[in-house]
């Protein structure tokens, strides 16, 4: 087990690469904490994989360090790193039995025997598998064999790491649910440190004590799933948090206030005058829709169930609201914002208020 | 819901079986002819019954000819297979050189079979050959025409030479299909380099692989030209296959009934061990299949 810190590092799989948009990690300092749980959510494309392969050493970076507790291994092979990873797509060895299948990373390492047999049985029972233990693996269906990935990714026990990348993909969501359960289980048995790769954002929030957000091949924020929704840091985070997402106005912004149009709208606090494309962020769940506030144009309310999602615009500009359970639409509707729950952003980046952090 | 019988369907079969009639059924029967009758020329005919069959069962040189075409036939797959298989696994998998390699690989298949016969019945001579010269001027003992290992030593190297790239192209077909998350897992799972070609190359090769093998065989065990070209089955009878001893027969002695019931044999044979292999790998799989569920 051990504190995963990444120094400068940034990675292009061109040879020369000539400005940052050449590149597919740009340069991060990063430091994962020995035992934590994290989730590492983005769009696809985003260089999630690529700094997953880095860690894992099936990558080398272009630039920068991993360091592996204080040890630099940027250059070491995968087994050296003794990390486990699962992939997207089940690999399993087809000729081998389910138990070969689990036994094999152990039997690598030079196990004995006895304890292979004790630890594949107590991984098959975890994922389920005790009775199909002798099967061949072909021929079993795509979830099964992505189990017998996830047991072989888990079967070690002293690995420093153990990296998912989006290993649920091909599972039904039932057994999603059941298999991220026992992934926090083994987590909090055994306390390796997780990463965990995903585009799905109830999967990242569910697993994971720290959610680290990836835009465009850097990490715009990392935080709890509490942070990510109350202060996005960018508004990637704002718009790809949270369903629907954060609602974005262009606005002038000076100390208090903000106006948007013609409309001035207190902010809770001290901004300052931030520089650039300013922006304020509101979250569907804190805008208030009534008969007072700024009118707002109607295209359509979806029930989602618990609460009803009004869709439309604001002075030319999208919008989405939350309809509480019980709440009615009023003929003329109006928005109005929650005073501390407006974000402001200037060129994407969040600005923190004068006095706060 | 009621179904119209109508088998009128059937008929459009016919053209098919005409022209199969005409292409193999016909021929094959003018053999079967000759193999149960006894001729000397005139179109006049004397039945012989089973009596051909009987004597090239119990015939020495069809024995001894079997025997040559067996060994020769191991000696190839045991030297081909196993190449190839390397050759596959050496190659680049992307870019210039992998087309460069294909290419290089595909010219010896292209070569008609009297022309690689040709090429190395040169290549050897002692006199003006570059091998042949070449052995000679080492001080190496080397003449096909004169030394019956030396014979069998070139006809096997040549083989080698034609027919390994089809053996490496089918599995570099094979190893090509194969997922990189395959390999990085196997990196992750500290598996040995032995050891994923044993569990992820091996099997995903395992059905091209067969057919190399397939095929090899059955063209190995029918090899007529190339040796014929070089050694003409020589030194002796050494290097006379199957198929060169019964060209020797039908064409050299006109003895058209052994002749026709040799090749009836033969026929059967190479049909028999195919059928064979094609059970085994047939059963292979649906064993395999069965494995998992």
């Amino acid at each position: 087990m051990a504190r995963i810190t990444l120094e400068n590092l940034a990675h292009s799989y061109l040879p020369a690469p000539k400005g940052e948009q050449d590149y597919a990690l740009k340069e991060l300092n990063h430091v994962w904490q020995d035992g934590g749980a994290y989730a590492l959510l983005g769009a696809s494309g985003c260089g999630k994989t690529t700094l997953l392969n880095i860690i894992s050493g099936l990558v080398h970076p272009s630039q920068g360090r991993v360091l592996f507790n204080d040890r630099d291994v940027t250059r070491a092979d995968t087994a050296q790193r003794n990390i486990a990873q699962v992939f997207q797509f089940p690999v399993v060895y087809d000729t081998m039995t389910v138990r070969d299948n689990l036994a094999f990373p152990l039997r690598n390492r030079g196990m004995d025997a006895a304890y292979i047999a004790r630890r594949v049985d107590q991984i098959a029972r975890m994922i389920g598998m005790e009775a199909m233990l002798s099967r061949k693996a072909q021929g079993l269906t795509a979830d099964a064999k992505q189990k017998i990935s996830l047991g072989r990714g888990m079967v070690r026990e002293d690995v420093n790491a153990i990296l998912f990348d989006e290993p649920l993909t091909v599972i039904d969501p039932h057994m999603k649910w059941e298999l991220r359960t026992q992934l926090k289980q083994l987590h909090r048995n055994f306390g390796h440190t997780m990463i965990y790769v995903t585009h799905d954002q109830t999967e990242a929030l569910t697993f994971a004590d720290k959610v680290v957000v990836m835009h465009d091949g850097r990490v715009v924020q990392m935080g709890t799933p509490q942070e990510l929704f109350e202060t996005p840091a960018h508004t990637f985070v704002g718009y790809f948090i949270g369903s629907p997402g954060m609602n974005l106005f262009p606005a002038a912004v000076q100390g208090r206030t903000a106006r948007l149009g013609d409309t001035v709208l207190d902010l809770g606090a001290d901004y300052g005058t931030p520089q650039g494309q300013v922006q304020i962020g509101i979250r569907p769940e804190y805008t208030q829709v009534s008969d007072e506030g700024l009118p707002v144009t109607v295209t359509r309310v979806e029930d989602v169930g618990r609460h009803r999602i009004l869709r439309g615009a604001l002075m030319g500009h999208p919008v989405n609201a939350i309809l509480h359970e019980g709440e009615s639409l009023p003929p003329e509707p109006r928005l109005s914002f929650a005073p501390g729950r407006i974000n402001v952003y200037a060129d994407d980046w969040r600005q923190s208020a004068k006095g706060a952090a | 819901m009621e179904k119209t019988q109508n088998n009128k369907a059937w008929f459009l079969v016919l053209p098919v079986l005409a022209l199969v009639a005409f292409s193999a059924v016909i021929p094959l029967m003018t053999v079967v002819n000759y193999s149960v009758n006894d001729t000397f020329g005139n179109n006049e005919f004397f039945w012989a019954g089973i009596e051909w069959f009987d004597e090239m069962i119990h015939s020495d040189r069809l024995h001894e000819a079997l025997g040559r075409q067996i060994l020769f036939s191991v000696i190839i797959l045991a030297i081909e297979v196993p190449l190839g298989i390397f050759i596959a696994l050496n190659m680049p998998k992307q870019g210039f050189w992998a087309s460069f390699c294909l290419v290089l690989m595909a010219l010896p298949l292209l070569i008609p079979f009297n022309v690689v016969g040709t090429i190395w019945q040169i290549f050897g001579r002692v006199d003006i050959g570059l091998l042949g010269h070449t052995l000679a001027a080492l001080g190496i003992d080397y003449n096909y025409v004169r030394d019956s290992i030396d014979a069998w030593f070139t006809v096997v190297i040549m083989d080698v030479w034609h027919w390994t790239s089809l053996v490496a192209l089918l599995c570099y077909a094979g190893l090509q299909s194969i997922a990189q998350a395959y390999y990085q897992a196997a990196k992750i799972d500290q598996a040995s380099r032995w050891k994923v070609f044993r569990y992820i190359e091996l099997p995903k090769m395992k059905g091209v692989l067969l057919i190399a093998i397939l095929l090899r065989f059955m063209d190995s065990f029918m090899i007529y030209t190339e040796p014929f070209v070089v050694t003409g089955g020589g030194p002796g009878n050494s290097t006379t296959f199957l198929s060169i001893d019964l060209a020797k027969m039908a064409t050299g002695q006109f003895d058209l009934g052994p002749a026709a019931a040799f090749s009836l044999m033969y026929f059967l044979v190479i049909l028999l061990i195919s059928w064979v292999f094609y059970t085994v790998m047939t059963n292979m799989d649906r064993a395999d299949a069965q494995g998992g569920k």
